[in-house]
Formats: structure tokens, C-alpha cells, sequence
């Protein structure tokens, strides 16, 4: 039995993979894909800490911004740790190699993002991700640290509610085998993806951690709550960086005029052209012109690529046609201050995957890449307590075994779960998007209950072992429909609006909400509560 | 439009409903309407996380930002095992370890705007393996470190951070920047625009610092002083 078990390898992993380490545990990280090609790659505008290098700033003012973002569902001894630690967070970062732009006096650079009260991100370019996590990367390496790649997470390993490792499909040879640990970290990253065409993440996000949890009995909460970024590429769902805001970019609609303060929290902006689309029939860009050629070639080259590959437009000459996409999910595994997953034991939850209750309704940019470094590095200190070594029963590898050769016996289906996954994706975005209604909310769980009620009438087409990514897609898909059905009964449930949370028929915010439906399953029966926020 | 897809030893040709579109978009379109069997790697659709590095008409791309046209034929990256249509057998991770590119020893100092400037391009790597299919030293010596790893390398030992350059440079002398033909293959087809060719040169330059020489150099000499 290893000392930690670390599931999945973003910022959040790598980071809790490194931390540990320096605490002399023996660590395993495990990525379904590989670690260079994480979520964390596409984090673009930067990462938050009051070092007030550019403008004065405080951790106060820091703490008071996020709590204000949050609308009242946070708890603030948690955003109070998170921002008071952000500079070391940051030292921590500058001293692994993070190639952080700089001032000219030599300070880390930091710019401007929405619902800032200072320009507090510090930033590489807009490649601060990217950056960040490679940086990570080659320090695992240095340290040895083991990374196992192309191991998709089936099941936790629990007994007693004690979590003793995990059931992975190594999806190289096809087998299902277990990796046991005294403590297990899950950090696999957010659900974005159920929004299929309409999110800026990658395909990859599907919730997986969030899924297991659930079906190990274990709590997930404020599922509900999902970010939608003003600014994706509108044909592509591409991300264009709030930093192209925070330079001095325009939001424009078919008029050119001007309807936001482009610089509001992402929530009203979103709205904003929500709005601008959907009710006065316009078309909204995102206008870059003034900023000058040179000016966006040295601060976001990044983002000149990709609107002249997705869009076929040049930014320097031409206005970015955009639409707002789901971009970040608030909610995810509920997790208690030292981030033990509620309702297991010697398991953890770190990154978009765990709800440590710091974003709260409405996430601010630059606080993302601030969290999973900081709580990466929190949860280590958690993960060297009360280790010890437990007997495991092989039952859970055989059940798991036996899952999987049911899902390739089966031969009868006749319905692609590709289409229905596009589908699932469309309505997601109409009817649990940035404008919400109970009647539309309904519509969309009785297809989810549909789906769910028909699964045998789906599966995989490759029967082969080896590199089956057709299975890989559909345990996917089926993790995708158990988390999509909490966030439709979630929302059904808050009848109010806060955040990235906005029903129609309830526009404001009502106290009675002012916390978090917890949402699990005891005796194969989701169970619902509401808990007040601290 | 049809394009033509290796599958191992076979290649299969496939027609899809586009006039315009990237790789990517095909591809996922082939395997959720035609054939869920094909197989391809990929994730963040917008060019920074690496997986969907294949070629396009022998051409290293990033299949998520490339536009493809009728009979383009579509294969796995080169000097990786292929394990399944466009997958390989990703080598970063070795190869990283062999260049040792990660800070050894911090110092702390100054870091300046132009200190950053230096090496942006070269942290702007996305570790897709393009410039490691494209190279052609790796066909005669597949222990080649290869570009990637030694752009990486020179990324580490250009910070003002870095408090032990030495053991950097002395970890890429064997099957490394001596090694490099300064061809330029991986410089072109670096989807980041990276000119590791460059960088090697650089490398050498930095070497030569700490004394070492170009051993293909020195053989000649010692040839020529035999004759």
C-alpha cells in the first residue's frame, strides 16, 4: 500500500504530488491522458495575489472582492486562507522556474481581471497555465515523482467508509486493476464537458472524480452553480481570454455600440450578451482593433492564432465574433476545511473537481490557478497525519472486472451514445445555461431520467482490448449523465438567483437559498439537503 | 470531401460532410457517426495541450489547428510506436529526463523583462512531439535526445534562476546537441513556432563555456593529423 494515491494530474495533482513528496511520502499520481495535456494547459489570463507590484492592493481587498463574487455561499475562512497564502503560493511557483512576466523594475507583472478591484493577476503572457503546469511538470520529473498515464478511474476502494485506493481501467492493455493507498487525493478536474459544444473545456472534463465520489457514498454540493465565460469564439466554443478585457478590448454588438462594462464579474457580462443575443436579436464581438498589432502579438499571441485558425478573422483588423460558454464549474465534491471529502474517509479533494467553497456562486478569473496550487499544497500537510496500512478485500476488482465484460457482451443497442452526448450538450446549454426556468429545467431531467432508464440500449461498438477510446467515451458519457442529473435538480431546487445561478421567474437573490444543496446516494437512492452557509 | 486515415498496417478512406474543417473536427465526426473504432488522441481543441499532434501529407500539424482538403492523407507522428490508427507511445516524459530540463538549483535574483523575454518562446513548448517526428537524426540514432528536450533545456539554463547551468550542459553532451545535423525540420514544423535548431545552436555556444568541444570537430582533427 503507497502512502498517497493522486488522481489525476493537473495543476491541482501535480502540485499535491510535489507537496507530498517533500513531506517524504510516497507518492503515485495517476492521469487519464497525460500531464502536459490537462485543463490547466488552457488557463490563459493568470493567477491572483495582492503583491500590489502594479497597482496597491491588499490581501483585504482581495478576501473582500472573492467574498463579494461569491454571493454569500462561500465560506470565508476558506477564501481568507486561500488569499492570504497567495504570495507565497506565488514564491513557491516563481521558485520552481515559472517564467512570470515582469515590471520594469523587476517585479512579477500583474494585470487586470474582471471583478477586481486591483490589477492582481500575475500572468506569463497569456500562457500562465500552460506555463504553470509545465513548470510543475518538469519539477515531478526532477523529484521522480512516478506519474502512471492512461489510467481512467472507475471506483474507489471503500469499506467502513475508509477510502483504501481505486479501481482504474489501464487503458493501454484494457485491464482493470487496483492501485491501493492509505490516502487517496482526487484532483480530476471540473464537468464542463457536459456541455458538449458549448464549453470552452476540453472534451476531457467529464466529472469522472465527481461521479466516484457519488457512487462511493460520498457528498458533492453546489452543482448548480457553473461559470460561463463572456468571451468563447462563436463557432468554435473557443476560449478568448478575459486578459483581452482587462488589456482594453470592447464588447460590441452589430451596432458597435458599446451595452457593458466589459470589466463586470463574468456572471452579469455573460448575461449581458446573453441578452444583446437572445432578446435584441444582435451579434456580439469582441473588439480589439484599438489595442494595435503589436500591442496583441506581444501580449496575447495566444489568442491572434487562434481566432485567425477557428474564426478566419484577424484581431489587429477585424472584430472576434463571440458567445458566452460554460467555462468553469463552482460546484463539485464537498470537502470540510482540511479538504476530506464529506461523507469518506482518508480521501481528499482538490482543483474544479472539490467544492472548498472559495468561489462560492460566481468564480473570479485568476482565483482557479490560485486554489489549485494553494490547496494542492495545503492538502500534503493533511495527506502525512494518521497514515497507516489496511487489509483490503479483493471483491471491489472483481466487481469492477466483471462491470466491464458486462459493457463488452453487449451487443444489442441502438442508439449512439455519440449523438445522444451532442444532444444532452445542446440542451444543457438552452436549458441549464446562463437564463433559467423550471419548465425548461424539467424538460431537460426527464430527458436526462430517459437516458438513464434506456442505458441498455447503448455501448461500445470497438470490442478491443487495447486502446479502446470508444470505452473510455462511454463510461465517460455515463459518469456525464449522473452528475447532469444533479446540477438539473439542483437548479430545479433553487428557486432564486445568485451568481452564475439566474432563473427568470425568481431574478433575485432570496435568503432562504443562502447556502448549498448537498446532493448524495445512500441505499442506490439520491438523497437531497439544504445546509446554510457558515 | 475523403481523406485517407492510416490504420496500422492498412489505411482506410473516409468521406466527410465538410467543406471547410479542421482535423480534429473530421475526425471526431468520423468516430461518433461512422466508425467509433478509429482512434486518436486529443483534448483542448485549442492548440495547447499537445495530444493531437499527427501528419497531414507527411507533415507534422496539431490536428485541432489544421483546415484539411479532399485526399489528404492523415498518419501517426514518426520514431514513436504506434499503438492503435493515430496513437503513439508519447516520449516526453524520457526524454525529458534524459536532457534533465528542470531548475537544479535555485538562486535568488533579479529576474528581469528581458531575462523572460529570452527563453518565451521556448516556455511556450506544448510538448506535442512534432519536431521529434520531424527530425531525421532520430532515424539513425534513436537515442537522439531530440529537439524538444534540448529547447527545454536551454529554456532552464538561460534563467537567471538557475544556480548550476554545468550540470544542465553536462547532461545533453551525450546523444544531444553534438548530435543535432542543424537541419531546421523541427523548427518548421513547430506549431508554437520554437526554432529549437536555433536553440541548439545556442546550446553549443554555452558549452563552449564550459569547455567542451564539437567531439564531431574533434574526430575530424585527430583523422587528419592519423593521415
Amino acid at each position: 500500500m503507497i502512502d498517497v494515491l493522486i488522481i489525476g494530474s493537473g495543476g491541482a495533482g501535480l502540485t499535491a504530488g510535489l507537496s507530498a513528496k517533500e513531506q517524504n511520502l510516497e507518492v503515485l499520481i495517476v492521469s487519464k491522458s497525460y500531464a502536459t495535456s490537462s485543463q490547466t494547459t488552457m488557463a490563459q489570463g493568470g493567477i491572483n495575489s495582492a503583491l500590489g507590484n502594479v497597482t496597491s492592493d491588499s490581501v483585504e481587498l482581495h478576501i473582500k472582492d472573492t467574498i463579494k463574487s461569491s454571493h454569500g455561499i462561500s465560506d470565508i475562512s476558506m477564501i481568507e486562507r486561500v488569499c492570504k497564502n497567495a504570495p507565497n503560493t506565488i514564491e513557491w511557483l516563481d521558485r520552481l522556474g515559472v517564467p512570470f512576466n515582469r515590471t520594469k523594475d523587476n517585479k512579477i507583472a500583474q494585470r487586470g481581471l474582471g471583478g477586481a478591484s486591483s490589477k492582481r493577476a500575475c500572468y506569463a503572457q497569456d500562457y500562465t497555465g500552460l506555463k504553470i503546469l509545465h513548470t510543475l511538470y518538469d519539477s515531478c520529473l526532477r523529484e521522480n515523482i512516478t506519474i502512471v498515464d492512461e489510467y481512467f478511474l472507475l471506483n474507489l476502494i471503500v469499506e467502513d467508509k475508509i477510502v483504501k485506493g481505486a479501481t482504474f481501467l489501464n487503458i493501454r492493455t484494457g485491464q482493470v486493476e487496483q492501485i491501493l493507498a492509505k490516502k487517496v487525493v482526487i484532483a480530476t478536474g471540473g464537468y464542463g464537458a457536459i456541455y458538449k459544444n458549448y464549453t470552452t473545456n476540453a472534451t476531457n472534463s467529464t466529472g469522472d472524480g465527481i461521479a466516484s465520489v457519488l457512487r462511493a457514498g460520498g457528498r458533492v454540493s453546489d452543482m448548480e452553480f457553473i461559470q460561463f465565460h463572456p468571451t468563447a469564439l462563436k463557432h468554435s466554443s473557443i476560449l478568448i481570454s478575459e486578459s483581452a478585457r482587462g488589456e482594453g478590448g470592447y464588447l460590441v454588438n452589430s451596432n458597435g455600440e458599446r451595452f457593458i462594462d466589459e470589466l463586470l464579474p463574468r456572471d452579469v457580462v455573460s448575461r449581458a450578451i446573453y441578452e444583446q443575443i437572445n432578446t435584441f436579436n444582435q451579434d456580439v464581438y469582441l473588439d480589439l482593433r484599438h489595442l494595435g498589432r503589436d500591442r496583441l502579438l506581444k501580449l496575447m499571441p495566444q489568442e491572434v492564432h487562434l481566432c485567425k485558425i477557428h474564426e478566419g478573422i484577424d484581431p489587429a483588423d477585424e472584430l472576434i465574433p463571440i458567445k458566452p460558454v460554460a467555462h468553469y464549474t463552482m460546484g463539485g465534491i464537498d470537502v470540510n476545511s482540511n479538504l476530506e471529502v464529506n461523507g469518506l474517509k482518508n480521501c481528499y479533494a482538490i482543483g474544479e473537481c472539490s467544492n472548498a467553497k472559495i468561489h462560492g456562486a460566481n468564480r473570479l478569473g485568476g482565483n482557479s490557478l490560485l486554489e489549485i496550487i494553494t490547496l494542492g499544497r495545503f492538502v500534503a500537510k493533511e495527506l502525512s497525519k494518521d497514515l497507516r496500512d489496511y487489509s483490503v478485500s479483493d471483491i471491489h476488482l472483481k466487481r469492477d472486472r466483471e462491470y466491464i465484460e458486462s459493457i463488452f457482451n453487449k451487443d444489442s443497442f441502438d442508439k449512439n451514445f455519440y449523438q445522444l452526448e451532442a444532444n444532452l450538450g445542446e440542451k444543457f446549454y438552452k436549458y441549464a445555461g446562463i437564463k433559467r426556468e423550471n419548465s425548461q429545467l424539467n424538460i431537460l431531467l426527464n430527458k436526462i431520467e430517459d437516458m438513464k432508464s434506456s442505458i441498455n440500449n447503448i455501448g461500445i461498438v470497438d470490442k478491443s482490448r487495447e486502446y479502446n477510446s470508444n470505452l473510455i467515451e462511454f463510461l465517460q458519457f455515463l459518469n456525464i449523465l449522473d452528475i447532469g442529473e444533479i446540477i438539473v435538480k439542483s437548479a430545479i431546487k433553487r428557486d432564486e438567483s445568485r451568481g452564475a445561478h439566474h432563473k427568470i421567474d425568481y431574478p433575485k437573490e432570496d435568503n432562504r437559498y443562502l447556502g448549498s444543496f448537498l446532493f448524495w446516494i445512500e441505499d442506490n437512492k439520491l438523497k437531497s439537503q439544504f445546509k446554510g452557509a457558515k | 470531401m475523403e481523406i485517407l486515415i492510416s490504420r496500422g498496417e492498412r489505411e482506410q478512406r473516409y468521406r466527410v460532410p465538410f467543406k471547410s474543417v479542421t482535423l480534429l473536427k473530421a475526425l471526431y465526426h468520423i468516430k461518433s457517426y461512422q466508425d467509433p473504432t478509429l482512434t486518436f488522441d486529443s483534448n483542448c481543441r485549442s492548440g495547447v495541450c499537445g495530444a493531437c499532434a499527427v501528419r497531414i501529407n507527411g507533415r507534422e500539424v496539431l490536428a485541432c489547428s489544421s483546415k484539411i482538403k479532399s485526399g489528404d492523407k492523415i498518419e501517426p507522428l514518426k520514431y514513436h510506436k504506434v499503438l492503435k490508427d493515430l496513437k503513439v507511445e508519447r516520449v516526453e516524459k524520457d526524454r525529458l529526463k534524459n536532457s534533465t530540463a528542470w531548475l537544479k538549483v535555485y538562486r535568488k535574483v533579479e529576474v528581469t523583462s528581458k531575462d523572460v523575454e529570452l527563453t518565451e518562446r521556448q516556455s511556450d513548448c506544448i510538448l506535442c512531439s512534432s519536431c521529434y517526428s520531424a527530425c531525421p537524426v532520430l532515424e539513425v540514432n534513436p537515442n537522439f535526445i531530440g529537439p524538444f528536450a534540448l529547447t527545454r533545456a536551454y529554456r532552464y539554463i538561460l534563467d537567471p534562476r538557475e544556480n548550476n547551468k554545468k550540470l544542465t550542459i553536462d547532461n545533453i553532451q551525450s546523444n544531444g546537441i553534438w548530435d543535432c545535423t542543424l537541419c531546421g525540420e523541427c523548427s518548421a514544423v513547430c506549431p508554437q513556432n520554437i526554432d529549437p535548431k536555433m536553440d541548439i545552436l545556442k546550446l553549443r555556444g554555452e558549452a563552449s563555456q564550459f569547455g567542451y568541444l564539437d567531439p564531431n570537430f574533434m574526430n575530424l582533427s585527430f583523422n587528419s593529423y592519423n593521415i
